[in-house]
């Protein structure tokens, strides 16, 4: 592989382009320098970690590390999906519906990708197990988060017509049928849409890091069609495990609807 | 016959009281005393624990859809998931006469949901509720809306039902609608259900 490597003065005269955006905060009083120097520090510091944490990890492969790195990880995207959620399952359910779909979706199709389509010698190569598991995972995690937030804003915005189905003798999946779909559907859409856009509106970030690092182009491109029908998988998987997990959630054995078990905001308005 | 017995909803109880075949029986109480969860809870679309069973079969012997297509809860304000009023119902129910019966123009039928007045909604909906002949209907407010006119149809509407042999449970704030309806009147007061005698 060729390509040029970056010594810490190329950094440096990077780093100091941000200055743009310091200018702008003070000439139109923006307020936003001290958060633009903790996003920048924090950018900086969690890649550093990143990068020795995967140095140490690419130095020992042992499968044993990739498994407490991946845990890590689902247990981040599980968090950050719960996170970005208006509505939220009381006793840490919306954090567990979140992470093991995320988490059981990304390992089958990582599972799959590396063992029947990629195969690395050995097939748990760091350097192809953790970029893939990181994008499954990321995607994954934004589909889920709206899939979820959909799913539980329109159960509580309809309500009424579900719960008048219910008093009609409806079953409660029945019910929820209106409510599921456009849960599905929001969280289905990015995927697909994304998938339109790739290579017209931007080219995807890993393709463009393998044609930096040497790869042929059209090598590169074979990579991103992979991973791209890869992301598409697990976001669907995940997205329909999540919902109906959650649907679940939202009844019991009576097939009622159960709004109680949301936790109940703490009013907002002050004094 | 309805047997409702050690009934115990999120604020009261527990209740017990029975109710024959071919009779109304109103519950009154004030406002916030729980009118509604008590018959929320006999149609089991809220937590309650206790027996309640409908001629000799308990709640808990069938699924809850089972159990609400029998025991029909109808709400003050009806929920609706389609387009037009036709939508919400089977494609062989006959529309015209029973919106008729409530004084509303066959056309009625394709009406929009999102055009009707709150009245109108709610003769819809109980034309929905009554459709397939539940043995118990517990209508909680259903003239809330209506004017005189209207709550004398609807009123002629639930008398049938319980001449035909249904039971109903009556939750109403209009004092005229229940004295002519019910044939027995329970007051909520101090957590028991009192019989009033008129």
């Amino acid at each position: 592989m060729n390509y040029v490597t970056l010594g810490w003065i190329d950094l440096a005269i990077a780093a100091s382009l941000i200055f743009i955006h310091g200018v702008a905060s003070i000439l139109f009083h923006l307020g936003i320098g001290r958060q633009l120097v903790i996003s920048a520090t924090r950018m900086c510091l969690q890649l550093g970690i990143t990068g020795l944490v995967l140095r140490f990890v690419f130095s020992q492969n042992n499968p044993l590390w990739l498994l407490v790195l991946g845990t890590f990880m689902v247990m981040f995207a599980g968090y950050e999906a719960a996170s970005r959620q208006q509505n939220r399952f009381t006793g840490k359910w919306t954090f567990s519906i979140a992470a093991s779909s995320i988490g059981l979706a990304a390992s089958i199709i990582l599972l799959l990708a590396l063992m029947v389509i990629v195969k690395p010698e050995p097939w748990y190569t760091p350097r192809y197990a953790l970029p893939f598991f990181g994008m499954l995972l990321g995607n994954a995690m934004t589909g889920v988060a709206l899939g979820l937030d959909t799913l539980t804003r329109t159960v509580k915005s309809e309500r009424l017509a579900i719960e008048t189905k219910l008093a009609l003798g409806h079953t409660f999946n029945d019910a929820m049928r209106q409510t599921v779909r456009s849960a599905l559907r929001t969280g289905l859409m990015p995927t697909i849409n994304a998938m339109a856009a790739t290579g017209l509106v931007s080219l995807p970030g890993m393709m463009t890091g393998q044609i930096l690092a040497g790869t042929k182009p059209v090598e590169a491109v074979k990579y991103q069609i992979l991973i791209t029908f890869l992301i598409a998988a697990t976001t669907a998987a995940a997205v329909i495990m999540a919902v109906l997990i959650a649907r679940y959630r939202l009844s019991d054995n009576r097939q009622r609807l159960r709004l109680d078990r949301f936790v109940v905001k703490q009013d907002k308005t002050r004094g | 016959m309805l047997n409702v017995s050690e009934l115990t909803t999120r604020n009261l109880g527990p209740l017990s009281f029975t109710a024959e075949k071919g009779t109304c029986v109103a519950i009154t109480g004030p406002s916030g005393s729980g009118k509604t969860l008590i018959l929320r809870s006999i149609a089991d679309l809220d937590q309650s624990s206790g027996d309640i069973s409908l001629d000799n079969k308990n709640r808990f012997d069938c699924t809850g859809p089972q159990w609400r297509s029998m025991v029909r809860y109808l709400a003050p304000e009806a929920g609706f998931w389609n387009e037009r009023i036709r939508d919400h119902f089977p494609d062989n129910f006959d529309l015209s006469g029973p919106l008729e019966q409530l004084g509303l123009p066959p056309e009625a039928s394709h009406w929009e949901i999102s055009r009707l007045s709150s009245g109108e909604r709610q003769r819809v909906a109980l034309i929905r509720g009554l459709m397939d002949n539940p043995c118990l209907i517990l209508a909680d407010e259903p003239t809330s809306a209506l004017d005189h006119d209207s709550t004398i149809l609807v009123e002629k509407l639930l008398a049938d039902q319980i001449a035909s042999g249904s039971i109903v449970i009556l939750v109403s704030h209009d004092r005229d609608l229940t004295d002519r309806l019910a044939t027995r009147q329970l007051q909520i007061s101090q957590n028991q259900l009192i019989e009033v005698h008129t």
